[in-house]
């Protein structure tokens, strides 16, 4: 679906934007790809919304430029860019049918009567409200109101669309349901999406590519398996997905350490190593990237450590395990791979890891 | 038994029903009704109005003065409501105090200060002239304007507070997302946010007109014989002619038009299709 060879529909070069003294947004810069998928993924306050309000002309940027479609939209309103935007709570005109509302942005730009009437019943069969069009929104499930508004942002088809978590007023079941269907309407539609989540298991399901954002700034940008499998700061690792982070400290040359000392014992460590040797790195490593072994079984390798407590997952099991310095970390296994190893809370274990599994940063 | 708790919240209902039965409806009714009969029973109060052009000259005065004011009134207030409803709580608490800040003083005083302001060598005046915008003062009292200027001060109020209360209840995204489908600011208003508003804009709307139609210490301090309202009117056939019948057949005739403009109001804007 992504046509690299159209270029970006969307560049944004160094956007910045303050309030007050604070900056909400510092120094941003990205390039969304025709036909792209792209979410924002942060935590609160960390500029995601804001971001989006200046690529909807809605909040002005103190400096930086904003390329739609390969034309500079800084001055532009919203009224002109050709984008289309979903809420997080829907905002239906309440004193609308469903049809006058998906009818709406056809109306602002003066597309013929016959012809809009057509493409309302297109969108609402599109969305699976083929019926609902003489209803108000009032009249409509949360559910159902966000797919109408889906419509309405899709009738038009604009260059970019635009969504600010928009199932984050959903409950659990509707919002996965709701992930596939806009996952479907972008491939069927081919439209080119930024979207906004503070969850990460809804990033990584949805997204082609993700831009990881605290404190107002990209912290990384990249497919959800390069956040996932080479985050690029801490905080990333922390945040996408669950890490177990530990002090350690590198040993050998810089550029050239392969070994870290973790809990006093000497660990393989990834070559893509982020700390410099002989300063206080942290360790960061997946609970499912773990290997748990009886300490008698070998050579004495691995990190010793006390299985606490075994935690049952239905089709995993989590074991939660303290290190010599009292950290706690969790390493998950398949059910099967599990019961093979046959622990027990109290039985010593030692950890070990593939290297590339294991990646260190600056503490 | 459940009857009986069920009927509990009607029974509070009832010392407002009596107060409003014993001070309202029985002095109205009994005042009306003596438009049919003092001097004697028939229609001759009626006809008395329809015979003397200045009586149905002051009712239609009244009615023209009531439909100025009005959308005078829902101009300024919009803004106010507007400012009140969308912004941040500083400026909400501000507004409203200031908005409260005239019930403090009592009409009278406050339509006095308004004659000692608008008169021909008053304050307003004066500064006007000495920082030359007019040459000669401007007739500001005792006119239409002053009726108007008096009027819509005291009636602010009570068309902010319902658009307010409209207003705040419009989700603030529905502007910014109709922008987003490419209305101008002006076409989201028209089709967006006015409508939604409009709820609160026939409450205010209506209160300012029928409150205006009965107003007479206004008229009476701050306009001159041209702007003479129905209630000066019915003050001073009772009070100074004491024919309460004719009072009656003035005051039977203005309810009639209220009623009238009102149902005509409500019908011509329809509503229910706007009431959430
Ligand atoms: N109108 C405003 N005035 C002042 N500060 C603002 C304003 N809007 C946003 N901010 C600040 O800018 C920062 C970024 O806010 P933004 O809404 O973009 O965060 P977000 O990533 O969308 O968070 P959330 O996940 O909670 O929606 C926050 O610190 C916020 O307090
Ligand atoms: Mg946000």
């Amino acid at each position: 679906m992504i046509s690299p060879e159209l270029g970006p529909i969307l560049e944004l070069r160094g956007i910045r934007k303050h309030y007050g003294r604070h900056a909400a947004v510092d120094d941003v810069s990205l390039k969304l790809r025709h036909g792209e998928f792209l979410t924002f993924l942060g935590p609160s306050g960390s500029g995601k919304t804001t971001t989006l309000m200046m690529v909807a002309g809605l909040q002005q940027p103190d400096s930086g430029q904003i390329i739609l479609a390969g034309k500079p939209v800084d001055r532009l309103p919203p009224y002109k860019r050709d984008i289309g935007m979903v809420f997080q709570h829907y905002a239906l005109f309440p004193h609308m049918t469903v049809r006058r509302n998906v009818a709406f942005p056809l109306e602002m730009r003066g597309t013929p009567r016959a012809e809009a009437e057509r493409m309302v019943t297109a969108a609402l069969a599109m969305v699976g409200l083929p019926d609902h069009g003489d209803r108000l929104p009032r009249q409509l499930s949360g559910g159902q109101q966000q797919r109408v508004a889906l419509a309405r942002a899709m009738v038009y088809r604009p260059a970019l669309l635009l969504m600010d978590e928009p199932l984050g007023a959903l409950d659990k079941a509707l919002r996965e349901g709701l992930q596939l269907e806009i996952k479907r309407l972008h491939r069927e539609q081919r439209m080119s999406v930024l979207y906004v989540t503070h969850d990460q298991s809804e990033a990584l399901t949805m997204s082609d590519r993700i831009a990881v954002f605290d404190g107002g700034r990209i912290q990384q940008i990249g497919t959800p398996s390069d956040l996932y499998e080479r985050p690029a700061t801490r905080f990333v690792a922390g945040f996408v997905g669950e890490t177990n982070f530990v002090p350690a400290e590198l040993l050998g040359r810089e550029g050239e350490a392969r070994r870290a000392l973790v809990a006093g014992v000497p660990m393989p460590v990834s070559a893509r190593f982020l700390a410099a040797p002989g300063t206080p790195a942290v360790l960061a490593i997946r609970p499912e990237r773990l290997r748990l072994s009886a300490p008698a079984d070998d050579d004495g390798g691995g990190v010793p450590a006390e299985l606490v407590d075994l935690i049952y997952l239905g089709n995993a099991r989590r074991f939660v395990l303290r290190l010599p310095g009292g950290q706690e970390w969790s390493a998950v296994m398949q059910a099967e791979a599990a019961e093979a190893v046959m622990l027990r809370p109290g039985d010593a274990v030692r950890l070990s890891w593939n290297e590339v599994h294991a990646t260190a940063f600056p503490a | 038994m459940s009857t009986r708790r069920e009927s509990w919240p009607w029974l509070l209902l009832l010392p407002a029903a009596l107060v409003m039965l014993v001070a309202f409806a029985l002095p109205v009714g009994m005042l009306l009704a003596r438009a049919f009969t003092q001097p004697e029973p028939g229609l001759q109060n009626f006809l008395l109005l329809w015979e003397r052009p200045v009586y149905l000259q002051i009712l239609g005065n009244t009615v023209m003065i009531a439909a100025v004011a009005t959308p005078v009134t829902l101009l300024l207030a919009y803004p106010v409501a507007h400012a009140m409803a969308h912004g941040n709580p500083r400026t909400r608490r501000l507004l409203t105090f200031l908005v409260l800040v005239p019930f403090w003083t009592s009409l009278l005083v406050r339509s006095f200060a308004t004659v000692i302001l608008l008169q021909r060598r008053g304050p307003l005046n004066t500064l006007l002239m000495n920082i030359g915008l007019i040459d000669a003062p401007l007739p500001l009292i005792y006119n239409l304007t002053g009726v108007l200027l008096g009027a819509v001060q005291t009636l602010l109020p009570f068309v902010i507070f319902p658009l307010y209360n409209s207003m705040r209840r419009i989700d603030p995204t529905l502007m910014p997302a109709a922008l987003t489908m490419g209305a101008s600011p002006a076409r989201a208003f028209l089709r967006v946010y006015l409508p939604l508003s409009l709820p609160g804009l026939m409450t205010g709307a209506t209160l300012v007109f029928i409150s205006m139609l009965g107003y007479f210490v206004i008229p009476a301090l701050l306009g001159g014989p041209r702007e003479t309202m129905v209630g000066q009117l019915i003050q001073d056939q009772i009070g100074q002619l004491g024919s309460w019948g004719v009072a009656g057949a003035l005051s039977f005739v203005l309810l009639a038009i209220t009623a009238a403009l009102l149902g005509l109001l409500h019908r011509l804007v329809g509503l229910k299709a706007v009431a959430r």
